[in-house]
């Protein structure tokens, strides 16, 4: 029997689950296809909404929303899309700043601080808005996360003291342990030796063991920040651990790959859609599309151990990322999105993809495909390339969501709205 | 007044070091002066071929002889840059049989080992060779380090007395009636190690005897001390590769080219390349269209190397000379020898002696012979001995040992670390505390980073060519900003940015060539990387050190669903 779904999502980041989550709510049946790992593990876990525009710091994304050239993503959607998109989000995540229009300002672990529109409950006692003392924590081993280099930067910044302290992380752990070693060690709460006495060797949880360590260090400080590596499962008990032994506020400073809270959030939206009753399907990659009549997508192809398996449906949404997630390919003659050959507008001579200075306005971070209202891609003419479907998320150009800090925004909106539209047109 | 040395050498690439090396060995006190770092200039931009003289035993069987015979004594005197990886000669379908068999007999005659391999032979050694192969020349060609070797010079004439000084700009020669008396250098970041407290600080520094060792940039010395110096700066594309596509030396055997050689090099491969002349050795063109013939050209030897991925380019400029009046039109027929020009021969000058020309495999005996004229002016009497005493990190270093519990790390990050340092791996790897990977691409751990910057300062640059950290496949996106972070506490936190930014900028520089494909999706993460994760592009993170809290209306943001400690404003509360 032929596999069959009222819509069919492609990619398993958060724009392609925000979208099957979306689609199932509407009441659809839906078909997640996800290729590798999602590119959450190298994401900071924080949900931007927007954090700059032409170079200036946002403090509130609803008003500003509306400045963006026609073609941003969030025009498309417009900022009912963008509120649906956070509204589906705190419906999945334990995740704060739901309070506010407001942008957080979360100190980043390069010592910088950045505007975010959600962020995890572990990271809230850190915001640079709140003017308590702060003391931030690093370990010899974690080398992303230089505590006394960012305090040391932070401090030029923030209406607040912060100190830096470099320490060794308790017991006998491997110089190269990668932090998820060090999270299950926390979540599990190990037990380490922390040295010995007339040849009999002491031992104590690892979380207590660390407490103490921290304690010479505490001074005035009100609360403590740590690299995001306090537990992958258990957060919240590690988190309260260290808090009732030290007496002070624990959070947690996000970190690049591999991210414990993006891994964290995964875990929390594959949760949501299980129980939304989307159906998963991963580890193979998402090839090539067989047309049907009308020349709308009847399904797409699946590569499996070299046999070729469709996965047919109505409505198709493409969730696939841009060039980190390889949504979006090149070579050196040219851009393309690979699986439906959808329009991909870049400069003939590759050169003009990039600019001189790392930072600056690259064309490169605006290559996507192009959509209508309804968020399908569009083709030279400006024509729908298919009928039934849709683009969400990285894939989409026209925006440069790392100088915006929009990535996640982006990714919620166009993935609520395309759902619900694609659901729409299954179940009007 | 006495001088500061006896002898001022002015450029820090293979020829300057080496005669540094020379003569501090011989007892003579030396200066070194470099404007960038060490091999700032051409030696930092080649592809690391140690030539075995097979690719000039045909049109200047002078030069081969040279070659093999330097080729021994680096492989003895500096074993720990060098890796002796063999090289072939290919011949392909319709290649002339002629000028192969011409190669052969010009190896045989120049003293260099070669063999003939059949085509399946030639395959089998190096798989990925086209099946257009008809045959193969196998020489004793090799990959050399030479950001390595320059090191290992310098530190050597350190330890016997000289003084090296980079990031120094020659900006004058001092000249007193005919006679060259020493030069004005503006210290771009204090003297020393470099650490940008006192940067445009000028010295003079003056010396019985000046050597103008600056390569491509001999002219511009020359001018300052009032002299005319023709050399033909050529440039010359590199394309490097993520991966090692061949083990050995791939030269296309055929009598001149473009785009004929593949080198591997450490994890890479290097694709090279093209000569063309250029007017300014600083300001020339770097264009796409050489890039894609390096790879277009190539692939016709190396198929998988069209679609291979490529991390970056960079170009190079030969220091090429002849003599006035010998009018050569195409640069690829300017003789690779090397020339000693004495200026008092030449323009009546005393005191200066400019070197051009040359190639960086003979630097050694270059070297050699310059420092016999120099020792001859002076009036001094010491033999040579570079020949003979191995480099720092090369002595003793026969054995690679199990390092992976000696220094608790990884066997194969050992293994390469030991590699990269030779004997000088247990000073360096031994610590007290952990060793951690900083560079996982390039598996460079925190000491060697530590070591680096005690030899170099905050230049990152330096530190990078020293280690390799931050030269694989992600291009500095994973490390950078740990390599920074390791210049701290010893030096302030916005000398640390300020280095970071400097190293980061120069990665993607090169970057930009090679954005297409695997690298561009890498190019893709590390912007997202620096400016999403860490916020490294905002505009007030970048304005200097008060621009932050002078631009940040803290109030006007979210303090929290509590919003303890904030003064004013009632953080946006809607609803709650």
């Amino acid at each position: 029997m032929a596999i069959e779904d009222d819509v069919v999502v492609i990619g398993g980041g958060l724009a392609g689950m925000t979208t099957a989550l979306s689609a199932a709510r509407e009441g659809s049946r839906v078909r997640l296809l996800s290729h590798k790992e999602s590119t959450l593990r190298f994401a900071s876990g924080l949900i931007d909404v927007l954090g700059y525009v032409e170079g200036e710091i946002v403090s509130n994304p609803f008003e500003t929303i509306s400045a963006l050239p026609d073609e941003h993503p969030y025009q498309k959607v417009g900022e009912d899309g963008v509120r649906a998109g956070l509204a589906l989000f705190d419906s999945v995540a334990d995740y704060a700043g739901d309070h506010t229009d407001r942008n957080a300002l979360v100190p980043t672990f390069g010592g910088r601080i950045k505007p975010t529109a959600r962020y995890p409950k572990h990271t809230a006692p850190g915001l640079a808005s709140d003017e308590r003392d702060t003391l931030l924590v690093g370990f010899e081993t974690v080398v992303d996360f230089d505590a006394p280099v960012a305090a040391e930067h932070l401090r030029e910044t923030v209406p607040f003291d912060v100190r830096g302290v470099t320490l060794s992380f308790p017991g006998e752990f491997r110089t190269d342990a990668k932090i998820t070693r060090l999270a299950h060690a926390l979540d599990k709460n190990e037990r380490v030796e922390i040295g010995s006495s007339e040849n009999v060797s002491q031992s104590e949880p690892v979380r207590i063991a660390l407490a103490e360590k921290i304690k010479p260090h505490l001074g005035d400080a009100e609360r403590i920040g740590f690299p995001a590596m306090l537990g992958e499962d258990h957060p919240e008990d590690v988190r309260a651990t260290l808090e009732r032994k030290l007496d002070v506020e624990v959070f947690e400073i996000p970190m690049g790959p591999p991210s414990l809270p993006g891994m964290r959030l995964e875990a929390q939206f594959e949760s949501a859609l299980k129980e939304a009753g989307v159906r998963i399907t991963t580890g193979n990659p998402v090839v090539d599309f067989e047309s049907g009549d009308n020349g709308e997508i009847s399904a797409v192809v699946v590569e499996r151990n070299g046999a070729a398996i469709p996965f047919h449906g109505e409505q198709f949404v493409l969730a696939t990322g841009g060039l980190v997630g390889k949504g979006i390919d090149s070579d050196r003659e040219g851009v393309r999105e690979p699986i439906f050959d959808c329009r991909v507008p870049a400069p003939e001579d590759r050169y003009e993809w990039s600019e001189d200075g790392a930072f600056d306005n690259h064309a490169f971070a605006r290559f996507g495909v192009q959509v209508d209202d309804e968020l399908r891609p569009l083709d030279s003419a400006g024509e729908p390339e298919f009928e039934n479907l849709r683009a969400v998320g990285g894939v989409l150009g026209n925006c440069d969501v790392s100088a915006e800090k929009s990535a996640s925004g982006v990714s919620l909106s166009t993935g609520t709205v395309a759902g619900r539209k694609a659901s729409d047109e299954v179940n009007p | 007044m006495a001088n500061d040395a006896e002898v001022l050498v002015v450029g820090g690439g293979s020829t300057g070091t080496g005669i540094a090396r020379d003569l501090a060995l011989r007892g003579v006190d030396v200066t070194l002066v470099e404007k960038g770092n060490l091999t700032h200039g051409t030696t930092g931009r080649m592809h690391g071929l140690l030539h075995s003289g097979g690719r000039y035993a045909v049109s200047d069987q002078a030069s081969a002889t040279e070659c093999i015979e330097e080729n021994r004594v680096l492989r003895d005197i500096a074993s720990h840059c060098v890796e002796m990886t063999g090289g072939q000669f290919v011949q392909l379908e319709g290649d002339s049989d002629d000028y192969f068999e011409e190669k052969l007999r010009g190896c045989r005659e120049c003293g260099i080992p070669a063999e003939v391999l059949t085509a399946k032979e030639a395959r089998d050694q190096e798989p990925y060779l086209t099946k257009d192969v008809k045959r193969a020349i196998s020489v004793p060609d090799g990959a050399i380090d030479p950001f390595r070797l320059c090191v290992a010079n310098a530190a050597d004439a350190e330890m016997h007395g000289a003084r090296i000084e980079t990031h120094a700009e020659v900006t004058d020669v001092l000249v007193d009636e005919n006679d060259v008396v020493g030069v004005e250098v503006r210290h771009e970041s204090g003297p020393g190690k470099r650490n940008h407290a006192r940067p445009g600080t000028k010295e003079e520094i003056r010396a019985d005897y000046v050597v103008n060792a600056t390569g491509a940039w001999a002219g511009q010395l020359g001018e300052m001390a009032g002299v005319d110096i023709e050399v033909r700066p050529s440039k010359g594309v590199m394309v490097v590769m993520n991966c090692r596509q061949v083990d050995t030396v791939i030269n296309h055997c055929r009598p001149k080219g473009d785009a004929d050689i593949i080198v591997p090099h450490e994890v890479t491969a290097i694709l090279g390349t093209t000569d063309e002349e250029v007017s300014d050795p600083e300001n020339y063109p770097e264009e796409g269209w050489e890039v894609d013939m390096m790879i277009d050209q190539l692939s016709k030897l190396v198929p998988i190397l069209r679609d291979s991925r490529t991390v970056r380019s960079f170009w190079g400029v030969r220091p090429l000379y002849e003599p006035p009046g010998t009018g050569t039109t195409d640069p690829t027929d300017i003789t690779r020898d090397f020339f000693l020009l004495d200026h008092e021969e030449r323009d009546g000058l005393t005191g200066l002696t400019s070197i051009v020309g040359g190639k960086f495999t003979t630097y050694r005996a270059m070297a050699e012979q310059i420092s016999d004229h120099v020792c001859d002016q002076l009036g001094v009497r010491g033999r040579c001995r570079t020949a003979d005493e191995p480099l720092p990190g090369s002595d003793d270093f026969s054995i690679l040992r199990d390092y992976m519990d000696e220094f608790g790390i990884r066997s194969p990050i050992g293994r390469r670390s030991v590699q990269r340092l030779g004997s000088r791996a247990d000073d360096v790897l031994k610590t007290d505390g952990p060793n951690p990977v900083l560079c996982e691409c390039e598996a460079v751990t925190q000491s060697e980073i530590q070591d680096a910057i005690d030899g170099s300062g905050t230049d990152l640059n330096a530190v990078r060519i020293r280690t390799r950290a931050s030269m694989g496949n992600c291009q500095g996106g994973i490390c950078c900003h740990r390599m920074a972070n390791e210049l701290h506490p010893e030096h302030d936190e916005p000398t640390a940015r300020e280095a970071l930014d400097e190293l980061f900028q120069e990665r993607w520089k090169g970057e930009r060539h090679a954005l297409w494909g695997e690298q561009l999706s890498q190019a893709a993460l590390n912007y997202a990387l620096h400016a999403t994760t860490m916020n490294r592009d905002a505009p007030e993170a970048n304005g200097g050190q008060d621009a932050e809290t002078d631009t940040i209306d803290f109030s006007a943001f979210d303090a929290g669903r509590n919003g303890k400690g904030v003064v004013d404003g009632d953080g946006g509360i809607n609803g709650d």
